[in-house]
C-alpha cells in the first residue's frame, strides 16, 4: 500500500473485527487508490475474458480436429469438416503483398519526413499521415470495390500480365477481386502506421551520428542508408510487426475485394479468403456448434498471432527509443 | 575513375533523396484522392431524405438512413457509457496510483487488448451477448464498441495526467489536500482538455468499426426502440450496400460513406488542433 496509508494507519487507533476495513477506508485516499484499481484490474478481466471466451468455445472444433485443422484444406459446413489451410494461405498471401508495398513506400516516406523535410512540412505531412490512418475500414472497402476492383480488372492487372506474365504470380484469370486486391488496400492501410511509428524512431536517432557521417564525406543518401537506418532498425522493424499485425486482423476492406472463395492459388490474381474475412461472412449465419467452434478457433488463432506480433513490435519500439538499437 | 564514382555516389543521392520525396508526396495524395472521391460520388447522393427516411423496400429507388444514423449514435452513447469511465479511471491509476509490476502489466495488457483485430472483438462479445440471449442486440453491439474505447481512452488519460507539473501537485498537497482531492480538483481539471480529446478520438476511432457489429448489433432496415433488438449501423449499412447489386444503394453506400468520413475528419481534425493549441498555451 502506498505511503500515506501507512502514516495514517499508525495514527489511528487499532481497530479489528469487519469495522476495520470500514475504518480505513474512511480515507478518501485509499477509496480513491481501491476504486481505481478495481478498474485498472477489469481490464486484466476483460483481456482475460477475451481469451477465456476464444478457448472455451473452440472447445469442439480443438477436440474434433487437433493440429489437423491448420494443415487441410476443406471447409465444408454440411458435413462438419473443418480445416482453415485455404484462410491462414490468404491471410499469409494479402499480408506479404501488403508488405512489399508498404514498406519500401512508408520507409521511404517516413525518410524524408525525418531527414529533409523542414520541421512544419514534416509535422504537417505527418498530421495528414494520421488522418489517414484515422479512415474507418469499411471506407477503404468501399473504395476499393468501386475504384480499385475496375483498375485492377483493366489497367492493373493486365499491365502486370505484359510486363511480368513469366511468374507463375502473375498467371491466370483476372477478375479484379483476389489476393493482389485485397494487399494493394492493406497496402494503403498499414503504410500511415509504419511511417508514423519510423518518422518517431527516425527522429530519435542522435544528431552526431549524422555529423559523424557527413563530415568523413559521406553524401546524404549515403549518411541516411549507411548510419541513420541501421541505427534505427531494430525501431522500424517494430513499425513493421504493428503494420502486419494491423494487416493480418484486418476485416472490412480485405472481406470487401477479396472476392470470398476458399482457394489456394500461386496466382495474385486468384479469388480467396483470409481468416478474417471468413470470420466476417460465415459467423452470423453459422448453424450448428461445430461450424461455430471452428470460426471461433480462427479467431483464436488470429488473437495469439497478433498478440505475439505486437509484443515484439512493442519490444522493439522500446528498445531503440532507449538507445539500444544497435545491439 | 574516381571522378566517376563520384559523380555515380552524387547521382544516386539526388535520385534516391527525390525518390523519398515522392513516396511522402504519393501516400499523402492517397488522402487527397479518398476525400475528392466521396466527395464527389457521395456529395452527388446526398440530400435531405438520406438523413430524415427509413430506407425503401428492396428495388425501389430512394429513401434514406435514419435509422442507422440513429442507430451509430445509440451504439456509440453505449461504447461511451461502458468505455469511458472504465479507461478514465483506470488511467488515473496508472498515472497516479499505480506501482512498478502491476502499472506495468496492466499497461502491457491494455497495449494487447488494444492490438486485438476487431473481429476478435466481435466474436467475443457476440460469445458473451448474443449467443446465450439467442438474438442480435444493440445492447452487444455497444458492448463489443465499448470494450475497444477503453485501451485508448486508458493511455490517453495516463499520458495527459502525467503532462500535469509535479509542481501543481506539490502546491494542492502543501496547502493539506489529501491525495484524492488533489487529483480531482487539480490534477484531473489540469488535464482536462487532452483527456477529453483522448476520449473524442476514442469515440471517432470505434464510431468508424464494422466487423465487430457484423454479428452483434447486426442490421435492420426498420427502427430499432430500446437496446434489444438488432439495429442498422451506418458502417454496417455502408458494408451490405456496396456489396449489394443494386445501382441505387451503391449511390446510398457512397452517401454514408461521405457522411461516417466527414464526422471522423472533423473530429480528428478539430480535437488534434485543440490539442496543439491549447497545449501551446500550457506551455506543456
Amino acid at each position: 500500500m502506498s505511503s500515506t496509508a501507512t502514516t495514517f494507519d499508525s495514527a489511528a487507533p487499532r481497530k479489528t473485527g469487519p469495522h476495520a476495513f470500514i475504518w480505513r477506508l474512511r480515507n478518501g485516499d485509499q477509496v480513491a487508490h481501491i476504486v481505481t484499481l478495481v478498474f485498472a484490474a477489469s481490464i486484466l478481466l476483460i483481456t482475460s475474458l477475451v481469451v477465456y471466451e476464444l478457448w472455451i468455445n473452440s472447445h469442439l472444433s480443438r477436440a474434433k480436429f487437433g493440429w489437423t485443422f491448420f494443415w487441410t484444406r476443406t471447409w465444408d459446413p454440411i458435413f462438419d469438416n473443418f480445416g482453415a489451410l485455404p484462410y491462414i494461405y490468404g491471410t499469409l498471401v494479402t499480408s506479404a503483398v501488403a508488405l512489399v508495398i508498404a514498406v519500401p513506400l512508408g520507409l521511404a516516406a517516413a525518410t524524408f519526413l525525418a531527414e529533409l523535410a523542414p520541421r512544419t512540412l514534416s509535422d504537417g505531412i505527418a498530421f495528414l499521415i494520421d488522418l489517414l490512418a484515422a479512415v474507418p475500414s469499411v471506407i477503404y472497402g468501399l473504395l476499393g470495390i468501386f475504384v480499385v476492383v475496375p483498375l485492377m480488372r483493366t489497367v492493373i492487372g493486365p499491365a502486370l500480365k505484359t510486363a511480368f506474365g513469366f511468374l507463375p504470380i502473375f498467371q491466370g484469370p483476372n477478375y479484379g477481386v483476389g489476393f493482389l486486391t485485397a494487399g494493394i488496400i492493406l497496402a494503403i492501410m498499414v503504410v500511415p502506421f509504419i511511417i508514423s511509428v519510423s518518422r518517431e524512431v527516425l527522429l530519435t536517432v542522435p544528431r552526431d551520428q549524422r555529423e559523424a557521417a557527413l563530415a568523413l564525406g559521406a553524401t546524404r543518401w549515403e549518411a541516411t542508408w549507411k548510419v541513420v537506418i541501421p541505427w534505427a532498425r531494430a525501431g522500424i522493424m517494430g513499425s513493421v510487426f504493428l503494420a502486419l499485425a494491423r494487416a493480418l486482423g484486418e476485416t472490412m476492406a480485405v472481406t470487401m475485394v477479396i472476392g470470398n472463395a476458399n482457394n489456394i492459388s500461386v496466382s495474385l490474381f486468384s479469388p480467396g479468403d483470409t481468416i478474417a474475412s471468413t470470420i466476417a461472412n460465415q459467423f452470423g449465419e453459422a448453424a450448428g456448434d461445430l461450424y461455430l467452434s471452428a470460426l471461433v478457433e480462427l479467431g483464436l488463432v488470429l488473437f495469439l498471432i497478433t498478440f505475439i506480433l505486437n509484443g515484439l513490435a512493442q519490444l522493439m519500439i522500446i528498445a531503440t527509443e532507449r538507445g539500444r538499437g544497435r545491439a | 575513375m574516381k571522378r566517376a564514382a563520384l559523380i555515380w555516389r552524387k547521382s544516386l543521392n539526388v535520385i534516391m533523396l527525390t525518390l523519398t520525396g515522392v513516396s511522402a508526396l504519393v501516400v499523402v495524395s492517397v488522402l487527397f484522392l479518398i476525400l475528392g472521391y466521396l466527395l464527389w460520388n457521395g456529395g452527388k447522393s446526398l440530400n435531405w431524405a438520406f438523413f430524415t427516411e427509413l430506407p425503401k423496400p428492396v428495388g425501389e429507388a430512394g429513401g434514406g438512413m435514419a435509422n442507422a444514423i440513429v442507430g451509430s449514435l445509440k451504439l456509440l452513447g453505449l461504447a461511451a457509457a461502458i468505455g469511458l469511465p472504465i479507461g478514465l479511471l483506470a488511467g488515473v491509476y496508472l498515472a497516479e496510483f499505480g506501482g512498478k509490476t502491476f502499472s506495468f502489466i496492466v499497461r502491457y495488457t491494455t497495449d494487447i487488448l488494444n492490438g486485438v483485430p476487431s473481429i476478435v472483438i466481435g466474436i467475443f462479445a457476440a460469445a458473451v451477448a448474443v449467443l446465450p440471449f439467442k438474438h442480435f442486440s444493440t445492447a452487444a453491439g455497444g458492448f463489443a464498441l465499448g470494450i475497444m474505447v477503453i485501451p485508448i481512452t486508458v493511455r490517453g488519460t495516463e499520458e495527459f495526467l502525467r503532462a500535469v507539473p509535479v509542481s501543481l501537485r506539490e502546491g494542492a498537497m502543501a496547502l493539506g489536500a489529501s491525495r484524492w482531492r488533489t487529483i480531482a480538483t487539480v490534477v484531473l481539471p489540469a488535464a482536462r482538455g487532452g483527456i477529453i480529446t483522448g476520449m473524442l478520438l476514442a469515440l471517432a476511432r470505434v464510431a468508424g468499426e464494422t466487423a465487430p457489429l457484423l454479428f452483434t448489433a447486426f442490421n435492420n432496415r426498420y427502427w430499432s426502440p430500446g437496446w434489444g433488438q438488432p439495429t442498422a449501423s451506418l458502417t454496417v449499412v455502408i458494408y451490405t450496400y456496396a456489396t449489394s447489386a443494386y445501382d441505387d444503394w451503391h449511390r446510398q453506400a457512397w452517401a454514408a460513406g461521405l457522411v461516417l468520413l466527414g464526422l471522423v475528419l472533423v473530429a480528428n481534425v478539430g480535437t488534434r488542433l485543440a490539442v496543439s493549441r491549447g497545449g501551446a498555451a500550457r506551455g506543456v
